[in-house]
């Protein structure tokens, strides 16, 4: 009798501490997935915000083009040195790998290809999300903070409109621009790679990397950029916008800025490629 | 009874579980200052963020000049906001603007006038608050006192009727204090503007104030003069003045 006692005992015990491990099991990916549908669902709200203060005049045209020069042409010195230097890499890298093949001649092309299709716009918009995701999050955040944020609404002044929408409408305005210039110097800079090996002048190696290049080879990558703009300026300004606490807010603000921004940059990328894929081809 | 500048009833607002207001009354007559103090965390800068709607209330109505504003779009809200100043506890200067950007900055978006217009305005502005001198430097080169007195230059822009103070003399020295006391007296005077000035300082809101209000527990606890509620019969009300006018 003692002994069933002891093993009902033992089995409820255990019974219990299984089911609150269970618990605990999932109350963490609970709360993950509670969180992660808050993000998008509070993104949604803020998206659908700024839309209503973009559309509705009046624009603030000024402060487009004052962030415009922030993000565009102050980060065009940054984006020639990544892309002379990718073109560069890929000059060296290609050259040895298709002397072997016995490809040599087809090297302006790999260069003009890989540049303008891929490398180009994907590291612009990596390099933008670091440089503008972090500046743009740790400024909202800042200002968020510091009430200037509520200020500036309580001036009659919508926030969303001066602060938000410019700042996400320079993005997609100068993402293109920038991937150009990335564009120009990996290829410039392949050439010049090329050359120190091998002479050749620029306008042969132009006339055989860009012989079989149609439009849709160069358009659609580069206007893709535009999505890239979109998801940096809305994600650094949206979680600017949303800093609680002080320093170390505004820290984690710039900090997920640039890794949210990175993150859907480049899981776009994967998604307008095979967009492209299948419309253009 | 509509046409008080501000007429607050009924008024709740909660953060999650803790409620913060409970059922609000409050109203402010043209030309009057009415000086909100209380226990920290009480409620009282809350209170004034819902008056110019950068938070919203739960439930409850605010009116100002008998417009009730909790259900306005953003556009009409922008309209109220104009007639309103605010001035923040830290001040809330724009850090990236000089002083006298800050002040010209709602010129610039709320009037039609020319630049140079913009800036005479900002100028008089801040020579009112005796801030005249240090137009060009930025808010970080300036003192705690002077950020006040130029965020008050900056919610005098758009000439507004109602003025709404958050703490405007905490973290300063008497000194200073006692100088920003004086300039709300001063503007009291000139402009006949109504006010509410949430403050902890018992003597310097009995110095600019028509009356007082205490909040206590989301809900107004006592309301008049300094004297009435310093000789309350209620135990908290009484310590609080006593308390905070030995200080």
């Amino acid at each position: 009798m003692v002994y069933l006692a002891i093993c009902v005992l033992a089995t409820v015990i255990s019974g219990t501490l299984a089911s609150s491990r269970a618990q605990l099991h999932f109350t963490i990916p609970k709360r993950l997935f509670t969180s992660v549908f808050e993000w998008f669902g509070e993104l949604g709200m803020f998206c659908s915000r700024l839309f209503r203060a973009a559309l509705v005049p009046p624009y603030e045209f000024g402060e487009l083009l004052r962030q415009c020069d922030e993000i565009g042409s102050k980060s065009l010195p940054l984006i020639a040195l990544a892309g002379a230097a990718t073109g560069v890499v890929l000059s060296l890298e290609t050259r040895d790998s298709l002397v072997r093949f016995g490809a040599k001649a087809f090297l302006p092309a790999v260069i003009v290809f890989s540049v303008i299709k891929e490398s180009g716009p994907i590291i612009t918009g990596l390099i933008i999300s670091g440089r503008v995701g972090a500046g743009i999050g740790a400024q909202l955040g800042s200002m968020k903070v510091t009430e200037q944020v509520d200020a500036m609404e309580a001036s009659a002044i919508d926030p969303y409109k001066f602060l938000v929408a410019t700042r996400v409408l320079a993005c997609i305005l100068m993402l293109p621009l920038l991937t150009l210039a990335a564009d120009f110097c990996g290829i410039f800079m392949g050439w010049i790679t090329n050359t120190l090996a091998e002479p050749v002048s620029l306008r042969l190696f132009l006339e055989n990397g860009f012989k079989n290049a149609l439009f849709s080879d160069f358009i659609p990558p580069t206007l893709k950029t535009t999505v890239f703009g979109f998801i940096i300026g809305i994600i650094s300004c949206f979680q600017g916008m949303r800093t609680r606490g002080g320093t170390e807010g505004v820290g984690y603000a710039a900090t997920s800025s640039v890794v949210l921004s990175s993150r859907f940059v480049v899981l776009a990328d994967v998604v307008l490629v095979r967009l492209i894929l299948t419309v253009w081809g | 009874m509509s046409d008080a500048a501000i007429a607050i009833r009924d008024l709740h607002k909660a953060f999650g579980e803790q409620k913060v207001l409970n059922g609000v009354n409050l109203r402010v007559e043209r030309g009057e200052t009415v000086a909100v103090l209380g226990r920290s965390g009480g409620g009282k800068s809350v209170l004034l963020k819902l008056v110019i709607r950068l938070q919203r209330p739960d439930s409850g109505s605010v009116c100002i000049a008998g417009q009730e504003i909790t259900k306005l779009n953003e556009r009409q809200i922008n309209e109220v906001r104009k007639k309103i100043g605010f001035l923040f506890q830290q001040a809330a200067l724009y850090d990236s603007l000089t002083v006298e950007d800050n002040v010209a900055f709602p010129l610039k978006r709320h009037t039609k006038a020319s630049g140079e217009q913009q800036k005479k305005r900002a100028r008089e502005l801040l020579a009112e608050v005796g801030m005249d001198r240090d137009v060009e430097k930025l808010p970080s080169e300036i003192s705690g006192g002077m950020q006040k007195r130029v965020g008050l230059a900056r919610a005098l822009a758009l000439d507004p009727e109602i003025l709404l103070f958050d703490e405007p003399t905490a973290g300063l020295d008497p000194i200073t204090a006692a100088e920003i006391g004086r300039l709300i007296n001063d503007l009291k005077q000139k402009r006949h503007m109504s006010a509410i000035v949430v403050t902890h300082d018992v003597h310097g809101a009995k110095a600019y104030s028509d009356r007082m209000v205490l909040l206590h527990k989301g809900n107004i606890k006592a309301e008049g003069s300094f004297e009435e509620l310093q000789s309350s019969k209620d135990e908290f009300v009484a310590d609080f003045f006593g308390y905070g006018s030995r200080w």
